[in-house]
């Protein structure tokens, strides 16, 4: 019983930290429509970055850093779609790319770093509640993803909100009313790029350890939570909306967690992942088609008898 | 209001597909001018319409707008002050965002942060009221729910929500059902009136093209081929307006979209 507990915990801690993430996509990819793929990258450096930070003995510091890390990388992204013209999922390849060099040049050229002494939020955390160490991951994860909620709630509601949510949703209509699709585009991947560099530095603090991999994957894993997340609660308000994209990615991690109980090897996850999207996408579309070929498969039996 | 001076527009130049749509147009419109233009396809309405919009800028040529120069002013800024309704309804709106929503959008009052106020939402409540149609019961239902009519008459109601300066109406009512059609144009005549807009709107209905508005405009090639406004408006038929045609372009109207009612 207790290592079902344990194990629950572990996934709703991992969860909740790449919910973050998962809620970067969800302004990025769900609301402005743009895939962005350089959240691997962007992930890691706020990692990198926080990890930095935190063992420079800032632990404190170390989140505004990650969090403006991230968004100075979605600036660039943001840039070389929006002035450069650079296609959208190239320009996030290039500044993954990109990022690798500059992550591991921020860990002055080593690919990882141990923060096996360092003192972070949650070791703070369990200094000052001692009754609650058991939990510290949850509690410090779960104060992050309420506000990060709370911000998209009210954010998304604001003029420049909706002006991003228009820029997703109807490209033709905000170019020819007086908005700035340049504008909103680089407002929005700054915003989801600041989430997932927090994300990212809540894992490295949480798990003591980064290396340069540790990002590897993270856009197919935080879709897939994405997707969960949308078919569990498709409809409703902005709050409900990002409500269960949280669940997707806990979701997803309890089925991971279950799914290595049954001994599947940890290197699985990123195929895992990969497939989920595949279905999570795909099924939509297969049973669209379903009708016509069962039909086709009818006709074509009932002309040759 | 507006003036077009001697502005030219090829398309793909120097390829096989090069396009010569626009060629020296000229056009002056008076202050609450309402103007139709009727011609037939490819004679450079829509690219007449792109070019003031500023989807493009133009090879040559310059367009003042109220004393502005706004010959090279990118698209979002000039917006400001033109309102462009397309023929697809579904341009104008944003399908997964609310009723409510999409007029916030089209207020644009209050600085960026600012939220949507109480004061806000009983104007928007007024001003779709007039629609008739029971939009203000359900402010806060997705647009992608209302029908091709709703959407087109909400789409009008965005763009004339701060009256623009210029109306730029693409064949607006042409993907509509006869009586839906009849009703959106009824609504931007009485828009247009209210606000004293300067409107220049294109049809494929002859009829509507002389009975709405103070002017109308025929353009064949890239060229304006006849230009007619008071007493001989008024004089004017659609038979007379296909003889012009044939006479000045030197062939049949050969539209089948034109609609020849009487």
């Amino acid at each position: 019983m207790s290592v079902i507990l344990t194990l629950t915990q572990t996934a709703m801690e991992l969860g909740l930290i790449c919910a973050l993430c998962v809620l970067a996509l969800f302004l990025s990819y769900s609301m402005l429509n743009v895939c962005d793929l350089s959240t691997d990258g962007c992930f890691t450096l706020g990692a990198v970055v926080g990890a930095s930070v935190a063992i420079s003995g800032h632990p404190f510091l170390a989140i505004p850093a990650s969090m403006f890390a991230g968004m100075c990388s979605g600036l660039v992204t943001a840039f070389l779609q929006t002035k450069i013209g650079i296609d959208s999922l190239l320009s996030g390849i290039i500044v993954n790319t990109g990022l690798y060099s500059i992550n591991i040049a921020i860990m002055n050229g080593s690919s990882l770093l141990n923060m096996n002494k360092t003192t972070t939020i949650f070791t703070i955390f369990k200094e000052a509640f001692p009754f609650l160490s058991k939990y510290a991951t949850l509690v410090i994860s779960l104060f992050f993803v309420a506000i990060v909620i709370l911000f998209l709630i009210i954010f998304l509601s604001t003029r420049l909100g909706l002006a991003i949510r228009a820029t997703g949703d109807n490209h033709d209509m905000v170019k020819s009313s007086s908005i700035n699709p340049m504008f909103t585009t680089i407002i929005g991947l700054c915003i989801a790029n600041m989430f997932t560099g927090l994300s990212g530095c809540l894992l490295a603090q949480s798990q003591k350890f980064v290396d340069i991999n540790i990002g590897q994957g993270m856009v197919t894993v935080a879709l897939a939570s994405l997707l969960i997340g949308r078919t569990l609660i498709s409809k409703g308000s902005i709050g409900k909306k990002a409500l269960g994209v949280v669940l997707g990615s806990i979701i997803f991690r309890l089925v991971y967690t279950i799914a290595l109980r049954f001994n599947m090897p940890a290197f699985m996850l990123k195929l895992v992942s990969a497939i989920i999207v595949i279905l999570a996408i795909g099924i939509p579309n297969i049973k669209k088609q379903w009708p016509i070929f069962i039909r086709k498969y009818k006709y074509n039996r009932g002309k040759t008898c | 209001m507006l003036t077009i001076k001697q502005i030219s527009k090829t398309f793909n130049p120097g390829t096989i597909n090069e396009k010569k749509v626009l060629s020296n147009f000229s056009l002056h419109l008076e202050p609450c001018e309402f103007v139709t233009i009727i011609g037939s396809n490819g004679a450079g309405k829509s690219t007449l319409f792109n070019a003031i919009s500023g989807s493009f800028l133009t090879d040559a040529g310059s367009i003042i707008l109220d004393k502005q120069d706004i010959t090279f002013l990118a698209q979002h800024k000039r917006s400001k002050y033109i309102g462009h309704l397309y023929q697809d309804p579904n341009k104008g709106t944003a399908p997964n965002m609310t009723i409510l929503e999409n007029l916030a959008l089209a207020a644009g009052n209050g600085g960026w942060l600012s939220h949507i106020s109480k004061e806000d939402k009983i104007k928007f409540i007024n001003v779709l009221s007039q629609l008739n149609l029971g939009l203000e019961h359900r402010l806060n239902q997705s647009v992608g729910l209302l029908s091709g009519g709703q959407r087109q008459a909400l789409a009008l109601l965005m763009a004339t929500y701060n009256p623009p300066k210029l109306l730029l109406l693409d064949e607006h009512t042409a993907a509509l059902d006869p009586q839906t059609a009849k009703q959106v144009l009824d609504l931007t005549d009485k828009i247009v009136k209210k606000n004293n807009i300067t409107t220049l709107m294109i049809t494929h209905n002859m009829q509507d093209a002389l009975s709405l508005g103070t002017r109308t405009i025929m353009m064949d090639n890239g060229n304006m081929i006849l230009d007619v406004k008071g007493e001989e408006r008024n004089k004017l038929t659609v038979d007379d307006l296909i003889f012009q045609f044939k006479l000045k372009s030197g062939q049949n109207l050969s539209n089948d979209r034109i609609l020849l009612t009487k």
